[in-house]
């Protein structure tokens, strides 16, 4: 509430600085990147044992920062509810806001900001106590659910339950945490969020994961994306082509481990890729080896999944490669 | 001062009388206010039309789309507007902060009077209660009460039936009620599918709140009642007692007559207090005006008339409880006596 209000002030208070010089001179200037994250959500954005901030939505502005500053390490994190996502954007207190955020025509067309692509398909599910023997959502009616507020999952509830004639009394409580813990106590019958979500909260918040199911039924499309302000389009496609530099590696076999040996390959998209040819670098106002420098500090797309979200029990599935059957897909570089 | 005026040049003199510069500095401190909220006001609407971001209260008409999880006072689905949303949300905050500001008087009524009981072993149990309550912060006493309730009490299927009808379980009380058709028959809860449905309830939410508030609320009114008390002349409750009149009697009638006109101003602070503290409901999910406003701003977007409209109503609710306080304190007040 109070980061609110402190970003509604700032809204008032800044003098016009939506075209007043591009958020990347401004970080160039400070020498780091703000980035606006998840307070703890495990796989996509939370502090690890010794504080350092880990997941996808991490990696990405870690990406940016890479292929901007030269150095993944340069980017400080403003850690944001659900509430205080946009206007802490709106605002100018984050230059990206990279927090599992679903892309909405809503959000794209009133918010002032525009979704740079998609880090992350998934979709909404519901998660519930195995004692109780639900097998589908289609049972739920009557159901107590504990669901997050100002989020796509409160309104795509609403609707299902609005949609298969059911009723439920929903627990709304701001922070993921405490959401949790009330439907650990049994204060709801059902949890729901992304799909993503469960299956993180179940390995890393149950006292026994085997004691939740996740329903089969996933009842919306939730495309994730790093979203930034409006009136910056210079910003707005570093952090573009920062992201399909993640896919692109992939797609072309770079790692981490691997791109200083396949920078001397002979292949020439590859020479594109790591700048040793072209000026793809120059075209966005950044070093030549702004994509190599992505891959080698913080790796490719696959790489950052199963860095992050492997270990949770989520698998590729959507988030496969185009060509290996999932939605993944980089426009072409060059 | 006076030397000001006995310089040759009168005219300046006068510039210097203190009458005549109060005015001046009164009139730039209005300019100063006046410019500053339209620096702010003209920033703001630029800056939103700058970025593309909607503005204005039209959203107050568009459906809501989300559920709300207490709608006791008032029929309301996700297909209605945000404006009702809200209505729902005021409502809510009515419907815990009354209750809770009632109970708390009592318990501080009683909680006064029993700090300064004769009997030991009661005055320190008031003023302990007094000092553990008040300094431990609202917002964890709330956590800790929904903690036990949600945590402590079992499943609907395994609740607790403390009377016949009632239930107590981690989905709140259940209870019967009297049937609409007024034939005094009772309607009964009755477990079905997930939770209790038919007779009457109160939510895990409600209650750690309503808890929580009235508990908080009335240390501070304890304290209040006691000082009143304390501030009446001893002479007095002497005076009484040599009158013949008993202890009961010169509480009612000459202490607490007294004493009220030193507690009621203080009191209306607290019953304001009470009223805005009802907003930690965002912390443990109960649906308050904030935690409506909350979730309409974060769904709209529209944080500035979100936040406008969350000042002006509790500023409106904090007004109508001071006046209705003045009126009460200046009914009790000593008759001719300024206020």
């Amino acid at each position: 509430m109070i980061k609110l209000i402190v970003s509604i002030l700032l809204l008032t208070l800044s003098a016009n600085n939506a075209y007043a010089g591009p958020t990347a001179d401004g970080a160039l200037k400070k020498g780091f990147i703000q980035c606006g994250v998840n307070s703890g959500l495990a796989g996509f954005s939370q502090p690890d044992s010794n504080g350092e901030w880990r997941g996808i939505d991490i990696d990405l502005c870690r990406t940016v920062a890479a292929a901007l500053l030269g150095d993944a390490k340069k980017i400080r994190f403003t850690p944001l509810t659900t509430q205080q996502r946009f206007t802490a954007l709106q605002s100018g207190e984050v230059d990206i806001l990279s927090r599992n955020t679903t892309w909405t025509f809503t959000r794209d067309s009133s918010l002032g900001l525009n979704f740079v692509g998609i880090n992350y398909f998934d979709g909404q599910g519901f998660m519930v106590t195995k004692k109780r023997a639900v097998k589908s959502a289609k049972q739920l009616d009557g159901a107590t659910v504990c669901v997050q507020p100002g989020t796509t999952t409160e309104l795509n509830l609403a609707d299902y339950f609005r949609a298969n004639n059911m009723k439920f009394k929903p627990v709304v409580i701001e922070k993921f945490e405490e959401v949790l813990n009330a439907y650990f106590a049994g204060r709801c019958d059902v949890f729901t969020t992304d799909v993503s979500g469960l299956v993180a909260a179940r390995a890393s918040r149950a006292a026994n994961a085997t004691d939740h199911a996740i329903l089969p039924e996933v009842i919306s499309k939730e495309p994730f994306g790093p979203a930034v302000r409006h009136g910056d389009d210079h910003w707005f496609d570093i952090v573009k082509w920062s992201l399909y530099a993640m896919i692109e590696g992939e797609e072309l076999g770079l790692t981490s481990k691997n791109i200083e040996q396949q920078a001397k390959s002979a292949n020439p998209i590859i020479q594109r890729f790591v700048g040793a040819k072209g000026e793809f670098g120059k075209m966005l106002a950044l070093d030549n080896r702004w994509a190599y420098n992505i891959i080698k500090q913080v790796g490719n797309y696959g790489e950052s999944f199963e860095r992050n979200l492997t270990p949770l029990g989520l698998d590729r599935g959507l988030n496969q490669l185009w060509n290996r059957g999932g939605l993944m897909y980089a426009p072409p570089l060059r | 001062m006076a030397a000001d005026t006995t310089g040759k040049n009168r005219t300046v003199g006068r510039m210097f009388e203190p009458r005549h510069r109060a005015v001046v500095y009164q009139a730039l401190l209005a300019a100063a206010v006046v410019f500053t909220a339209w620096y702010f006001i003209s920033n703001a609407v630029e800056n939103l039309l700058a970025r593309r971001i909607a503005s204005g209260f039209g959203f107050l008409s568009r459906e809501a789309g989300f559920e709300i999880g207490e709608t006791t006072l008032l029929a309301y689905n996700a297909s209605d507007h945000y404006f009702k949303a809200l209505t729902i949300g005021l409502l809510n905050t009515f419907r815990v902060a009354l209750p809770a500001i009632f109970f708390s008087s009592l318990i501080g009524m009683v909680l006064g009077l029993a700090r300064l009981a004769p009997n030991w072993l009661l005055a320190k149990l008031a003023s302990t209660y007094v000092e553990v309550i008040r300094n431990v912060p609202l917002v964890v006493q709330l956590f800790f009460w929904y903690a036990v309730i949600t945590e402590s009490l079992p499943a609907p299927a395994e609740a607790l039936r403390p009377l016949p009808g009632v239930f107590l379980s981690n989905r709140g009380i259940a209870f019967p009620t009297l049937t609409a058709d007024f034939r005094f028959t009772l309607d009964y809860p009755v477990l079905s599918g997930f939770n209790f449905s038919g007779g009457g309830s109160l939510s895990p939410e409600f209650a750690a709140l309503f808890l929580g508030l009235a508990l908080y609320t009335a240390a501070f009114i304890g304290e209040i009642v006691r000082a009143g008390i304390l501030s009446v002349d001893r002479g007095q409750f002497e005076a009484a007692r040599s009158l013949g009149l008993s202890g009961r009697q010169v509480m009612r009638f000459v202490i607490l007559p007294q004493a009220l006109r030193v507690i009621v101003p203080p009191v209306t602070s607290q019953y304001l207090n009470c009223t805005k503290n009802s907003s930690l409901a965002v912390a443990i999910g109960y649906p308050d005006l904030v935690a409506i406003a909350n979730t309409t701003i974060n769904q709209t977007g529209q944080a500035i008339e979100g936040i406008a409209i969350i000042m002006l109503v509790y500023l409106a609710i904090s007004l109508a409880i001071s006046s209705l306080m003045n009126w009460y304190n200046a009914r009790i007040g000593l008759r001719g006596a300024k206020s």
